[in-house]
């Protein structure tokens, strides 16, 4: 059965519109990676996925996106309850100005997870899932900050998985990063998608062709284009896409 | 076209660099005259006060005779007024900085007034703010003159003050912290109190010492609130009758015998010592911040 | 860990939390109300006893004393001269100060000069009182013997000095705000920094600190203790700045200093002259904001 359905879902920044009937179905535990152009859409259709859309102001959604028995782009769902369950990694990595610890621990310890010893096993066991934990186990106490770029990025991920989420949505996660970094983060979500479902933008389009077993390409806020990765790369029905995925534009 | 290079070249600068040269020393001489009256008055407030600023002023109560003045009740005043101040306005400032830039619309007429009202707000004679207490806080309310009425009338004179350095303290706050925490399920609230809060404090802390301090010097809204300008008691409640620091000077600023001149120097000492150490509080803490964020 | 419940709860004090900000925010506004309603009600009552006419036009201010005079002429022209002589101590130090600070202090000198006029910004007006009573009175004595104790000039000094630092903030913020590109212009055309100054950086800050100088203007109205103390209490109708003069704040301080009952004409008076002066330091308030407006709309 598909995790979630997306049914002619449009979008609107004021008059703009910044998606156009996009229609699609994601897999449980499959990387979907969305690639395209800048300005296609790609971000603003997976911000749709927690929500994250509704800190712009003057914007307007119509359509579903059904996910758990729900339309989750229903004004009226509980959109904490939603990102509880579907996490986010941003483009440039965001720890919090806190210790390694406290940010792994923040969003579970505000959920209400007090327990001492509950916290450290779960920091330590998302530490480890995010293939972050050898690194860092001596110094928990140390401030986010004083890790390295790619690191940072694990922390987030880190963050993210201490939630225990059910999808996991990544926005560029590695473009601020250098290629070992990007490495390692890429083997990370090959790992994580046995437990969970994610979705990807990517600007790369050999990171989609490495990691991911579905590609969506988007053109102008539409899907142009969506199917097996390989079949994408070696294939494509449109010559758009073809055209795109052969560098003559973008 | 040769003579007009020939111009160019034989064109004398010496003027131009001279009267450059004039200008700079004008403007040296004008930046430096606050310096000089900075030190000038320094140096008569310790001269005006050198052998009555003591232990014994610090601890007596205020007397008809300059000899056996001091300021002990004054001090405590100020203590209790300040302190009342400080406890009212900084949760108000903060909290409606907070509303403003978490919470509002900015867009929308009504906020847009709020923010337009208190940039007014901030610009009124702090004596407008002295008549407000006196209609509502002493009459009104009937707190009559004690040191409710007037803390509550200077939390409302520097709420101002807090309330757009708080302001400027949370715009600080990078988003992607803020989306951060919205990631991970939290409400706005538990955002603010996990993120914004703990990023933008050392902010609203420095506008809350400026704002606090400034109450703390002033004098004309709580003349027109009814400090008295001679107590010799120490306040034991929030419904007492209290004089401060500036008013207790002013009082003695007032009269003509020359003793008095000199108490009343021995008190702004002691309330400089107060306000140039919290500013430097302030000022340090703000370096700091700033250093931060590059 | 029950989410259900931690949820129910996390949601509750949001609900809690948003009122409450709201609620604080609100507090600002309801000032301002209850300022303007308060300064209408009681100038109203004063102005059923007391004719608008005599009020705006006599020469003579006695309100407590009988026979009783209600010509608020005496306390304006003390107000006016006391704003005339600040300004022209403020604006040109001020101006100056802001200038040598944006456009030629080396960084090092601006680290220790820029915290100076702070501390002389956080200095209470109490203690400028008591330096125009014992350090500028005496000083103006020593080379015009005619001036009294109290008197115009010194308070205005003082009340100059102490709005130097907000003109010099105001207006270095305006020049710092002009582009660096326009300075560079100027000096690759071989300018000297006078030239800079006076053509370049100075034109283009020039409604920055236009509102500089009339909220320095307002700031001066609205002064209060400096007034009161070095002064002086006879409402007289003078331009003379060596003279004893009261201002409008100057008057509410002193009538308030006596025991005033709700309800009588005395308690009426000072509310009047509250509100105008609240009306005369809100008005250039405004102004000032609306300069800047303007400037950025021209600019685009």
């Amino acid at each position: 059965m598909s995790k979630i359905i997306v049914e002619d879902l449009n979008f609107y920044y004021g008059d703009v519109q910044a998606l156009k009937d996009v229609n699609m179905t994601i897999e449980p535990n499959e990387i979907t990676a969305l690639i395209g152009p800048s300005g296609c859409g790609k971000s603003t259709f997976l911000r749709a996925f927690n929500r994250m859309n509704d800190f712009i102001k003057n914007t307007s959604v119509d359509g579903s996106i059904i996910y758990d028995g729900m339309n989750i782009v229903d004004k009226d769902i509980d959109v904490v309850e939603l990102r509880m369950k579907v996490g986010m990694v941003f483009q440039k990595p965001n720890p919090l100005p806190k210790s390694i610890f406290e940010n792994v621990i923040y969003g579970p310890k505000r959920h209400g997870l007090k327990k001492k010893h509950l916290q450290k096993e779960l920091v330590e066991s998302s530490l480890k899932q995010a293939a972050l934990w050898e690194e860092v186990k001596e110094d928990l106490n140390k401030s986010g900050f004083e890790l390295s770029g790619g690191q940072q990025q694990r922390l987030c991920i880190a963050r993210c998985l201490s939630m225990k989420p059910d999808i996991l949505l990544f926005d560029e996660p590695t473009s601020a990063l250098d290629p070992i970094s990007t490495m390692k983060i890429e083997d990370l979500l090959v790992q994580l998608k046995e437990h969970y479902t994610i979705i990807i933008v990517t600007h790369s389009m050999h990171q989609a062709a490495r990691i991911s077993d579905k590609t969506a390409f988007f053109l102008n806020g539409e899907v142009i284009e969506m199917g097996e990765t390989g079949e994408i790369f070696s294939n494509a029905k449109d010559n758009r896409t073809e055209r795109y995925i052969s560098g003559k534009f973008g | 076209m040769k003579d007009y290079h020939d111009q160019l070249h034989n064109y004398n600068t010496k003027p131009k660099v001279m009267l450059n040269r004039l200008f700079y020393i004008i403007l040296l001489v004008m930046t430096m005259f606050s310096v000089f009256v900075l030190a000038i008055l320094l140096y008569t407030i310790i001269r005006d006060s050198w052998g009555w600023f003591n232990w014994d002023f610090i601890t007596s109560m205020p007397s008809r005779k300059a000899e056996n003045a001091g300021i002990y009740s004054a001090l405590l005043g100020s203590i209790w007024t300040i302190g009342l101040t400080a406890l009212f306005s900084i949760p108000l400032g903060v909290g409606t900085a907070l509303y403003l830039e978490e919470y509002s619309d900015k867009a929308n007429h009504i906020n847009r007034f709020i923010q337009l009202n208190i940039s007014n707000l901030a610009g009124i004679p702090s004596i407008v703010y002295g008549m407000l207490g006196l209609a509502v806080f002493v009459r009104f309310l009937a707190f009559q003159r004690s040191i409710l009425s007037g803390a509550l009338t200077l939390t409302l004179l520097i709420l101002p003050v807090i309330i757009v350095s708080s302001q400027e303290a949370i715009k600080s706050v990078p988003t992607n912290l803020k989306e951060a925490s919205y990631a991970v399920g939290m409400t706005k609230w538990q955002t603010i109190t996990g993120v914004v809060l703990p990023f933008s404090i050392p902010g609203i802390l420095t506008g809350s010492i400026l704002g606090v301090s400034r109450a703390m010097g002033e004098a004309a809204p709580l003349i027109l609130v009814g400090a008295a300008g001679y107590i010799n008691f120490a306040p034991k409640s929030v419904f007492d009758a209290y004089t401060t620091l500036p008013i207790q000077i002013f009082n003695w600023t007032s009269r003509p015998q020359a003793e008095f001149q000199k108490i009343a120097a021995a008190g702004i000492l002691l309330l400089l010592i107060f306000l140039l150490t919290s500013n430097a509080i302030a000022i340090v803490i703000r370096n700091k911040y700033q250093n931060r964020i590059d | 860990m029950e989410p259900s419940k931690t949820r129910k709860r996390a949601l509750h004090i949001e609900n809690i939390a948003k009122r409450t900000v709201f609620l604080f925010s609100s507090i600002s506004v309801l000032t301002t109300a209850i300022v303007v309603y308060i300064l209408f009600s009681e100038s109203f009552i004063f102005f059923k006893e007391v004719s608008i006419v005599e009020f705006f036009t006599s020469t003579k201010w006695s309100p407590t004393l009988r026979p009783q005079n209600f010509g608020v002429l005496p306390l304006l022209t003390g107000t006016l001269m006391i704003a005339i002589g600040a300004s022209l101590i403020a604006i040109p130090f001020g101006l100056g100060s802001a200038i040598y600070l944006s456009e030629y202090a080396p960084k090092k000198v601006r680290k220790i000069l820029k915290p100076i006029l702070e501390i002389l910004a956080g200095i209470p007006s109490i203690v400028y009182g008591f330096f125009a009573l014992t350090v500028i009175t005496p000083l103006i004595r020593v080379f015009l013997p005619q001036t009294q104790i109290f008197n115009a000039l010194s308070a205005s000094i003082a009340v100059g000095i102490m709005i130097i630092p907000m003109v010099a903030s105001l207006s270095e913020d305006a020049m710092m705000a002009v582009p660096d590109s326009l300075r560079k212009g100027a000096y690759a055309l071989g300018s000297t920094q006078l030239d800079v100054v006076l053509k370049v950086v100075l034109p283009a800050a020039i409604s920055g600190i236009g509102s500089a100088f009339i909220l320095a203007i307002s700031r001066a109205i609205g002064e209060t203790m400096i007034v009161a103390i070095a002064a002086g209490q006879s409402p007289t109708f003078t331009l003379n700045p060596l003279n004893s003069i009261q201002t409008m704040t100057g008057f509410m301080v002193n009538i308030s200093l006596g025991d005033i009952q709700h309800g009588t004409i005395e308690y009426q008076t000072l509310f009047a002259i509250g509100g105008l002066l609240f009306f005369m330091t809100l008005s250039l308030n405004i102004l000032a904001r609306w300069i800047v407006k303007k400037q950025k709309e021209k600019l685009g």
